[in-house]
């Protein structure tokens, strides 16, 4: 049923048939058939960003809230070199993004011809594939082969380079078949031998704890709703890298909060002192292991990863699963039951009263303030103020999204989306955007620091003319709070180029974009301005001046293990904490 | 690699071998454009070494080349390097040679020799021990050419050095399972 187009509309007649709602997008010289193709239809609405980061990102977002693909259209040269970041940031979280960049016509591809760059060469690094279209023949296989690839196995982008002759060119279009790669095939399903022995493991571990990450996000709501089951089956503990948070509730009875750097006690002594580990979709990132050759010393450890090269990366494991976390943890459920598999109580009952000491140290806890708002106090009140709504979070990097992560309690997954492993500030808003879009219902709200809100500020255009309500919630501590913190680790505290000099009135920048501005700096009024900012129908930018001195604890400093944290009530100069070779670490 | 690396707190030996190997992988994959880059990209992308590395197409209608990596690491790495390649979209297959040590690999290698007199007779002299076959002459000087096993080759070079070795271009070490199996 293929019927003759141009390439232009076979990307168009693409993206519909992929299901996509939203492509995120800036026009330019080199895709100007596309754009021309996207004005006579109305199924993919284009939301036209302010920068090309802001494209991807805002794909990012749409993505990690749908758990569909995120779509992107960018220029030649300049486009495409603009949309790197967000292409890398995608491959680090594996979000499923396909990008379709515009090319010079295939006879000036290496001649340095106008705004030509080597995108395929560029972007081979920072995407899961990438394609250089060079007949309009295989224009359709590549744009639905790229949308499976995207989305299947260890999701990631995948760009589609499409030079604009091939636009141009007509040639017969089918839609996507049922899609088999001649040499990719992800493994979903895993060895049911070695579930087997990792239920048999479960069963008898006295120590254990479930360390999953975004995977089960990946994986589905299925998986998390899964992964709950499991927990309430076995009583186990659970921790969460960054990325995962939302599969299991954070107001659940085994919730011992993220782990890692800036994890809570409990969960990174947890850890430590296991002797059990599932790790269920994460990969041992440095944020989460510390010092790799003191990481949990005396556990088992099983990895259930789609990717084998997660497995046995940085940390050796014990039992290694290799499939899609949603059928492993299908199975090991249906296991677990079937064999009517019990737990070592007594031994689990030591291990919960161990946690509860670790527990009881409440290392998020942090000094209360009549006076100044204190940043952690910001997030409990937006948590406690927008739990009850279907909410979306986004954040920026720094102190303000690992004192989110640590404070605003996530119940469902793909309700956080924060730029875990590549940290790119600027992330926030774009991705609040796409989230936006995607759930025009939701309440969607950045959570931004004042200085990375500047990176993407120009997307508040976007918000504004896509009528996106997003909430841009600054904690304004006046510093790159994080860079000021490791300043004082590693540097004598000398705060190098990391004051927010020569801010803008974040109020009036607000009015200058047609929105609206709220500022609070007193603890007393911060319920109100809240829910004056939840109430507002449009999009607002609030601007909540926090303590300017505040550091983010607990903390596992460079270098370190899980049992060396630095907690809150720690007195002494933290500046004498790293010593020289945890100091060449970041 | 980079010894920094390898003291690090985050790149910790914990759990793995002190062992460093020299392996042959062979990369089966699709012939299209880039695939190399793909490859060599990986490999310096990530702190891999590279000893020697072919490329030939193998299977014309099927448009399949193969790749012969020789690499070196703990046992671990070159685990690792073996799960990297096979993320690689138009990779069919990734096969570890050493890990069963059972297969062949040759290189080929031209070696030029300048030098007269005795010299000249005693260049011959080795050559004909090693089987090198003279394939250009001059008055003063000599090509040969030389197929074996990388030491074999190392070994004729060595002993070219004093005699008067100009330069020498080799092939890259190409490998194949034994017995009546593919790999
Ligand atoms: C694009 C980019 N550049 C630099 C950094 C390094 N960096 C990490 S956090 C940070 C400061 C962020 O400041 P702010 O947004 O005010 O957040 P705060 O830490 O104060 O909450 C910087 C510069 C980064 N993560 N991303
Ligand atoms: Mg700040």
């Amino acid at each position: 049923m293929s019927k003759i187009m141009t390439g232009a509309e076979m990307v168009v007649q693409a993206l519909q048939d992929q299901g996509v709602t939203h492509l995120f997008g800036y026009p330019g010289g080199a895709v100007l058939p596309i754009y021309d193709a996207l004005f006579h239809q109305d199924k993919v609405q284009h939301v036209l960003v302010r920068h090309e980061q802001g494209a991807a990102h805002a794909a990012e977002g749409y993505a990690r809230s749908t758990g569909k693909v995120g779509a992107v259209l960018v220029t030649s040269g300049p486009g495409a070199t603009n949309a790197i970041t967000g292409l890398t940031d995608a491959l680090m979280d594996s979000i499923p993004v396909v990008c379709i960049t515009g090319q010079v016509p295939t006879h000036l591809i290496g001649s340095d011809a106008f705004q030509e760059c080597d995108t395929v060469g560029l972007t081979r690094h920072c995407t899961k594939h990438n394609y250089l279209v060079r007949k309009i023949e295989d224009l359709p296989r590549i744009l639905h082969e790229a949308f499976y690839i995207a989305r299947s196995g260890r999701p990631g982008p995948v760009v589609i380079d499409i030079p604009k002759d091939v636009q141009f060119a007509s040639g017969p279009y089918a839609p996507p078949k049922n899609a088999q790669h001649k040499t990719y095939h992800p493994r979903v399903k895993a060895d049911i031998g070695k579930i087997k022995q990792a239920v048999a493991m479960m069963a008898k571990a006295k120590k254990p704890i479930l360390y999953t990450g975004g995977g089960v996000v990946n994986a589905g709501p299925a998986a998390s709703t899964l992964l709950r089951e499991l927990v309430q089956q076995t009583n186990f503990p659970i921790t969460s890298t960054l990325m995962g948070l939302g599969a299991y509730p954070g107001s659940g009875p085994n919730w011992l909060g993220m782990l890692g750097m800036h994890g809570s006690y409990e969960a990174n002594n947890a850890m430590h002192d296991c002797d059990l580990m599932v790790c269920i979709g994460a990969r041992f990132d440095d944020r989460i292991t510390g010092r790799l050759d003191a990481f949990s010393p005396g556990s088992k450890k099983i990895h259930i990863d789609i990717d084998p090269s997660s497995i046995n990366k940085t940390v050796m494991v014990d039992l290694a699963i290799v499939g899609d976390c949603g059928h492993v943890l299908e199975d090991i459920v249906r296991l677990w039951r079937a064999e009517a598999h019990q737990t070592d109580a007594k031994a689990l009952g030591a291990w919960w009263a161990q946690i509860d000491k670790w527990r009881a140290r409440k290392s998020f806890g942090y000094k209360k303030s009549d006076t100044t708002i204190k940043p952690q106090y910001a997030i409990e009140r937006l948590y406690e103020l927008t739990k009850d709504r279907k909410t979306y979070i986004t954040t920026e990097v720094g102190q303000h999204q690992m004192w989110a992560a640590q404070h605003y309690k996530f119940e469902e997954p793909n309700r956080w989306m924060t730029s875990g492993g590549l940290g790119t500030m600027g992330y926030g808003l774009p991705a609040a955007i796409g989230t936006q879009l995607a759930h025009p219902d939701a309440l969607v709200i950045d959570i931004a620091g004042e200085a990375s809100i500047l990176m993407n500020i120009q997307e508040l255009s976007t918000a504004k003319q896509f009528l996106a309500p997003v909430k841009v919630f600054i904690l304004n501590n006046e510093y790159m709070g994080m860079v000021r913190q490791w300043q004082e680790l590693l540097h004598g505290g000398r705060y190098s180029s990391s004051y927010s000099e020569a801010l803008p009135d974040f109020v009036k920048l607000a009015e200058a974009y047609g929105m609206k501005g709220i500022r609070c700096s007193d603890p007393k009024n911060l319920d109100a301005a809240i829910q004056e900012m939840i109430d507002y129908p449009g999009a607002v930018l609030f601007d909540c001046l926090v303590d300017k001195a505040e550091n983010c604890l607990p903390m596992i400093p460079s270098g370190k293990a899980h049992n060396d944290m630095i907690l809150p009530d720690f007195e002494e100069d933290i500046g004498k904490v790293i010593d020289d070779k945890g100091k060449m670490l970041v | 690699m980079n010894a920094q690396a390898a003291l690090s707190p985050y790149s910790s030996s914990a759990g793995k071998t002190e062992r460093h190997e020299t392996h042959v992988l062979s990369v089966l994959v699709d012939n299209e454009p880039g695939v190399l880059a793909r490859v060599v990209g990986l490999f310096s992308g990530r702190g891999y070494n590279i000893e020697s590395l072919t490329v030939a197409e193998v299977a014309h209608l099927q448009g399949l080349s193969r790749i012969t990596v020789v690499t070196s690491g703990a046992p671990e790495t070159i685990e690792q390097i073996s799960h990297q390649l096979e993320r690689i979209v138009p990779i069919h297959r990734v096969t570890d040679l050493s890990l069963d040590n059972a297969f062949v690999q040759r290189e080929l290698a031209m070696i030029k020799v300048r030098g007269k007199g005795e010299a000249r007779t005693e260049a011959l002299r080795l050559a004909e021990a090693f089987r090198a076959r003279v394939i250009d002459a001059t008055t003063e000087s000599f090509i040969f050419e030389l197929t074996g096993a990388p030491k074999k080759i190392d070994d004729f070079v060595e002993l070219m050095r004093p005699i008067g070795l100009v330069e020498v271009s080799r092939t890259g070490v190409a490998a194949i399972t034994r017995g009546p199996q593919a790999m």
